[in-house]
């Protein structure tokens, strides 16, 4: 099974974002940044299927250089090489689905995964977009995956339940939390990893179909309301509760 | 935003990617399996033997071990970051890899036979058997030159009688590195469970690296094979090199141990509200983070430049008493403060604070206690030893 896995990098969970002087884009000094946590879900489920069918994974990211220590977190958990598109704009989500696709359209792949969204942007695009591009059918947010010769049957997280859809291959999947566990690289994985081939691409950086004008940080909230535990305060704190909040 | 998981001198950037990667995968590791079920072991004096498979299966075992014997084939670094994150978690589970990868697995790939390293070291590796050291004994603790454990040359190999303690996992060996003295000079031995005249009881009602097993091993009349002698190595240079590659991952560990009190401070100084306040206002607590910060920072770029000098083989003993000693014995000062800024909150399992300082304190005697370290340093200062006292 030909298995590809596409895969980006994002901020740390931890990061305190702060927004870039240009008003557009985050100021990444500092930063650290990772796997994107739903690709991880995607690589551990190519995993599992190159356990059970065979074949080879390709895990394919467009970015920059910086890209590559969270690629060869990829490759330690056992993905087999790598083709990194260099591509430092990444204009929009369209721009990057394309340049995937430029490189997909070429192989003989069986499946496409991705993590259902980047938890950066979270524009959940890339998925659908690649498969429009590729002539492919798509299943996103998917919790569980049965694949038989050609036919793919899936499970999907919908609004208060789940949905079980059947597709057949080549397809693209997006991984939900829930597919699987992420199995930690093993140590001498890492070292191994070293040895694994990441081609490197140059990239054609298309035009964005969407600009980004500018990029907010949340309002501050204010402090609450601190009410002390005497009769009066308690008369207050319902009266807010009924009359604010409009909760009792 | 508070300063945490404190790199203040930026030795994350001296690190390749590889290490990186490990140093983060372990401290992954032990968040998610070490963290949610200590407190509970600690508490019932109990050892996690489930993380001894998970372990093997990380590849934890070993790393510095060749790959051909089942090891990582990895530097020295990453054995000190692997290290620092087990420890980050508890004492206990540090020793436990102390112990496999550098009192075990490193002699037998020093010293033992090749058909023994082919038949050990893969196990060991893989987690599927579990190893002691055997050199302290009840009456030889500091003076290990003194031990009268004995081996006896026989027709078929080899008779071992005597007595050792403060053994980590000796309970649970499958293969002990015994030293005893065979014609009055120390040499090594490989004893495996289950040798007629072989038992290792468990030592209990520990105060301190209670998630971990300590045990007694009894050598009476116990006859080995005459393969299951180290040939070569003769005197106490055999057990001091194996406690050199020991002693410097206890200097990495005590920086982890250190840093879970120094987060753990941190994220209650500036939570805990005293006089409508956090307390990290305070300048008294404020000079408390500060010396920890200061000395963990300081502890950091001892051993990063002990690793580096290690691997590039021009590190010397004395270097390593130098990272062992002050490591420890900051993480413990830092244990001890951070219970300070706790409060009575800091002698709670809810916190990491009680459980590193209690262990610290064995950390800070075994493999060498504090005060043998300073004679090392000092004799090697003035030429003088003061070891005997005469």
């Amino acid at each position: 099974m030909d298995i590809v896995v596409c895969v980006s990098q994002t901020p740390d969970t931890t990061t305190k974002i702060q927004v870039g002087e240009d008003g557009k884009n985050i100021d990444s000094t500092g930063v650290k940044f990772i796997l994107n946590p739903y690709d991880e879900f995607a690589v551990e489920e190519g995993l599992k299927l190159r356990e059970a069918h065979g074949g080879e994974i390709t895990l394919l990211c467009v970015g920059d250089d910086s890209a590559k220590e969270n690629i060869r977190l990829g490759l330690a958990m056992g993905a087999d090489k790598a083709i990194l598109v260099k591509d430092e704009a990444k204009a929009d989500s369209f721009s990057v689905a394309s340049q995937l696709a430029d490189v997909l359209k070429e192989s003989n792949l069986d499946i496409v995964l991705l993590g259902r969204q980047s938890i950066d942007y979270d524009s959940a695009q890339m998925g659908p977009t690649l498969a429009e591009l590729l002539g492919r059918p798509c299943v996103s947010f998917v919790t569980s995956l049965e694949i038989d010769g050609t036919s793919v049957k899936a499970e999907r997280d919908i609004e208060g339940g789940k949905e079980v859809v059947e597709t057949s291959l080549p397809c693209v999947i997006t991984a939900q939390k829930g597919l699987n566990e992420p199995r930690y690289p093993k140590l001498p994985d890492i070292m191994k990893a070293k040895k694994k081939p990441i081609e490197e691409r140059e990239g054609t950086s298309p035009a964005a179909r969407v600009e980004t004008l500018s990029l907010n940080k949340p309002e501050q909230k204010s402090g609450g309301t601190v009410l002390d535990g005497t009769p009066e305060g308690i008369k207050e704190l319902v009266r807010l509760l009924r009359e604010e909040a409009k909760v009792i | 935003m508070p300063i945490t998981n404190p790199d203040y001198y930026d030795i994350n950037a001296l690190l390749n990617e590889e290490e990186r990667m490990v140093g983060e995968t372990v401290r992954a590791f032990v968040e998610e399996e070490i963290l949610p079920i200590i407190e509970e072991h600690y508490q019932a004096g109990t050892f996690p033997i489930e993380i001894v498979k998970r372990c093997g299966e990380l590849g934890i075992f070993g790393t510095t071990i060749p790959e051909e014997y089942g090891g990582g084939g990895m530097n020295s670094i990453t054995y000190g970051l692997i290290n620092r994150e087990l420890e980050r978690g508890d004492s206990g589970i540090r020793s436990l890899v102390s112990v496999q990868s550098s009192l075990v697995m490193y002699p037998i790939w020093q010293y033992a036979s090749e058909d023994l390293k082919r038949e050990w070291l893969p196990k060991l590796a893989s987690g599927d058997a579990i190893g002691c050291f055997g050199l302290t004994e009840p009456d030889f603790g500091s003076n290990p030159g003194g031990m009268i454990t004995t081996a006896q040359e026989t027709d078929s190999g080899y008779v071992l009688n005597g007595a050792k303690m403060w053994i980590t996992n000796g309970t649970l060996a499958d293969i002990a590195v015994v030293w005893a003295k065979l014609d009055g000079v120390v040499r090594g031995f490989l004893v495996e469970k289950g040798r007629p005249g072989f038992s290792a009881p468990e030592m209990k009602n520990k105060h301190s690296l209670r998630a971990s097993v300590t045990s007694e091993l009894v050598l009476q009349d116990c006859e080995i094979p005459k393969t299951h002698i180290f040939p070569e190595i003769k005197g106490l240079r055999g057990p001091f090199s194996c406690l050199n590659q020991a002693r410097y991952g206890i200097s990495w560990g005590a920086i982890g141990a250190a840093m879970a009190c120094y987060d753990s401070s941190v994220e209650y100084a500036t939570s805990r509200i005293q006089f409508d306040g956090p307390i990290a206002r305070f300048q008294l607590v404020q000079n408390k983070l500060v010396w920890m910060l200061n000395e963990i920072t300081k502890a950091q770029l001892l051993s990063y430049r002990l690793g580096r000098m290690k691997d590039q083989g021009t590190w010397r003993p004395q270097q390593v008493s130098m990272a062992k000693r002050n490591n420890v014995w900051m993480a413990l000062e830092c244990a001890r403060i951070a219970r300070d800024i706790h409060g009575a909150n800091g002698i709670l399992s809810e916190y990491p604070i009680m459980r590193h300082q209690a262990n610290l304190e064995s950390v800070k005697t075994y493999e060498g206690t504090h005060d043998i370290h300073t004679l090392i340093i000092g004799n090697d200062i003035t030429g003088i030893p003061a070891f005997t006292g005469n």
